[in-house]
């Protein structure tokens, strides 16, 4: 134990030039055992939980950035005005609808395109390859190519493909704004889910299914019973990992909408940018951040129960 | 078993939902292979000949420091989550700290923070650093976002190595340092390839805090393609070369580890 210290913590738990003995022995091992987490921590303490701290003083104050000596205590004034305001309200039912419909449709759809590609199909590897690339593309060039070059009524691919049904020169984007948003994130999200519920029916053993259909169950029976249930957790991840995410949907309401038409697409983190960036209400915008991190704590905690379980399950292989 | 007229069946089927996914993608680039009436034509050009046009343009106008930035920002926080987390991935995982459970709860606890949690307080002390439109800022936020992901990844990795193998240095007389480079460096590459990656993707794709921390200097490709929104008119083959190209180092690496992919998403919990 000595050799392994010596380069790094020469003196500790040492008292002077007696003997160590087993208590301090056993200190400073901790002490050694410790000290390599230690940059990680304090960086991560430093960059996020010192802030955070911040946050909820400043929330605390009446305070925009545009008008100097406007810094004064206002107790919880910004909280008051936060829950009569209609505009936190649509935020945060739009964050709701958003991050629902989105998990929800990529559920379902990563779910069957996983299980076409883990069955018998030509070409998988290279469908898995292409299907992955809306997950990897920019989210701010996706964004932009769904606006402008699928979407736009005059020269986008879709409503001249839509034409001859009577349905050219819809303007999509404007009509069905948080329809387009969640199209293009549903888009960005089915990769993900696709990928992690593989992953699942790939750690599934053939043999069962194929036993359970020698007993007589048809394939729907053997999906519901069987891989169902396996897959389970990793449909489960998938969700409240993919969810926490898409809560936090910026970028692609800032191309396709900049949240609007009004605030029909403003979801929290875009208020936030507005309050924050365009009104530079730091009172009010820090308000809002606490208000998110308690919404966001709720949602975190199922997501890491999940991923434990999982964890725990793979320990036990 | 499973007959032939099904498997074909169910190919054909898994390929059109494929090429539907993929479609925007394809589209993106042949887009960028046109010229700009071509790419603003309506009915829409089908057949034409691709030309690289309009990637010269882009690359030789005011896009490359865009994209540089975006490298110093994804290259430089990928090294530093390297630097800090693959020693407390260390603690965490061959001789583990109290409570090590707690300290990985925290960590991942920050990661899905939102931004709104910290954003205010530290654009003030950006703003108070001159650290606003400085590249460095970047750096250390994306830091702080991938790090957590970056221990829990590195963890799932060292708990792989058979922890004999420390014990035998140990023996050996082997120091601390020794024991890190000799030993585990070599056995995680595959782990560190994936941390890298991961972060990578994040960082390089990353918007919320490019467009609110940078203006001019230190933009990064993601805030090039913004002065797409509107005023431009018709510059849609340029926008499609311009989205392919920024989309580019993200959408090649995420093809060539697709293996590390899944894990790197899941933080180590799905392999």
């Amino acid at each position: 134990m000595n050799s392994t210290g010596r380069s790094i913590l020469p003196v500790v738990g040492n008292g002077g030039a007696r003997e160590p003995t087993a208590a301090s022995v056993a200190r400073r091992d901790a002490w050694l055992r410790r000290l390599p987490l230690l940059p990680a921590f304090l960086y991560v303490v430093l960059v996020t939980q010192v802030p955070f701290v911040l946050t909820i003083y400043y929330s605390l104050f009446s305070w925009n950035l545009l008008k100097p000596g406007s810094f004064k205590f206002s107790g919880l004034d910004n909280y008051t005005r936060l829950v009569t305001d209609e505009s936190l309200r649509t935020a945060l039912v739009n964050t709701v609808v958003l991050t629902v419909s989105v998990i929800a449709i990529s559920v379902v759809l990563g779910l069957a395109v996983a299980s076409l590609l883990n069955s018998e199909v030509f070409g998988k590897g290279l469908m898995r390859t292409l299907m992955i690339a809306p997950f990897l593309i920019m989210p701010t060039a996706g964004a932009l190519i769904w606006k402008d070059t699928l979407l736009n009524p005059l020269f986008g691919l879709l409503p001249n493909l839509l034409t001859p049904f009577g349905l050219g020169r819809v303007d999509w984007v404007n009509r069905f704004p948080m329809a387009m948003v969640v199209v293009v994130e549903v888009w960005r999200w089915t990769p993900f889910m696709m990928l992690i519920i593989l992953a699942g029916l790939q750690s599934q053993n053939p043999e069962i299914l194929e036993a359970a259909r020698v007993d007589g169950a048809n394939a729907l029976q053997a999906f519901r019973r069987i891989t169902l249930p396996l897959v389970r957790p990793f449909i489960e991840l998938g969700a409240l990992l993919g969810s926490l995410f898409v809560v936090q949907t910026f970028d692609s309401i800032y191309m396709l909408t900049y949240g609007g038409p009004g605030e029909d697409t403003t979801n929290l983190p875009f208020l936030l940018y507005i309050v924050a960036f365009q009104g530079f209400s730091i009172g009010q915008a820090s308000a809002i951040g606490v208000v998110a991190v308690i919404i966001t704590t709720v949602v975190a905690t199922f997501a890491l129960r999940t991923l434990f379980s999982i964890f725990q399950v793979e320990a036990r292989r | 078993m499973v007959s032939t007229r099904s498997k074909v069946l169910w190919s054909v089927v898994g390929w059109l939902v494929v090429i539907v996914f993929f479609f925007p993608v394809l589209w993106m680039w042949l887009e960028g292979l046109k010229t700009e009436p071509q790419a603003a034509s309506s009915p829409p050009t089908i057949f034409f000949v691709p030309t690289l046009a309009e990637f010269q343009e882009v690359l030789s106008g005011d896009f490359p420091p865009f994209f540089i930035n975006s490298a110093i920002a994804s290259i430089g926080s990928t090294l530093l989550v390297l630097i800090l987390g693959l020693p407390a991935a260390y603690a965490l995982a061959i001789r583990p700290v109290k409570r090590t459970r707690d300290v990985l709860f925290f960590f991942i606890s920050t990661r899905f923070l939102p931004f709104a949690a910290s954003l205010v307080p530290l654009y003030l002390l950006a703003r108070d650093l001159k650290l606003l439109d400085n590249i460095f800022a970047l750096v250390l936020i994306y830091t702080t976002i991938n790090l957590p992901l970056g221990v829990w990844l590195l963890r799932s990795f060292l708990l792989e190595i058979p922890n004999d193998l420390f014990e035998a240095a140990r023996v050996d007389g082997a120091g601390f340092r020794h024991e890190i480079l000799r030993i585990v460096v070599p056995l995680i590459a595959p782990g560190l390839a994936a941390t890298s990656l991961i972060c990578l993707i994040f960082s390089w794709n990353e918007f919320f805090y490019a467009v609110n921390f940078t203006s001019s200097v230190a933009a990064t490709a993601p805030i090039f393609l913004v002065g797409f929104i509107s005023g431009r008119g018709l510059f849609y083959a340029k926008l499609a070369a311009a989205a392919t190209l920024a989309s580019l180092p993200v959408l090649l690496a995420g093809w060539i580890a697709q293996k590390q992919l899944i894990r790197g998403l899941t933080m180590g919990a799905v392999k």
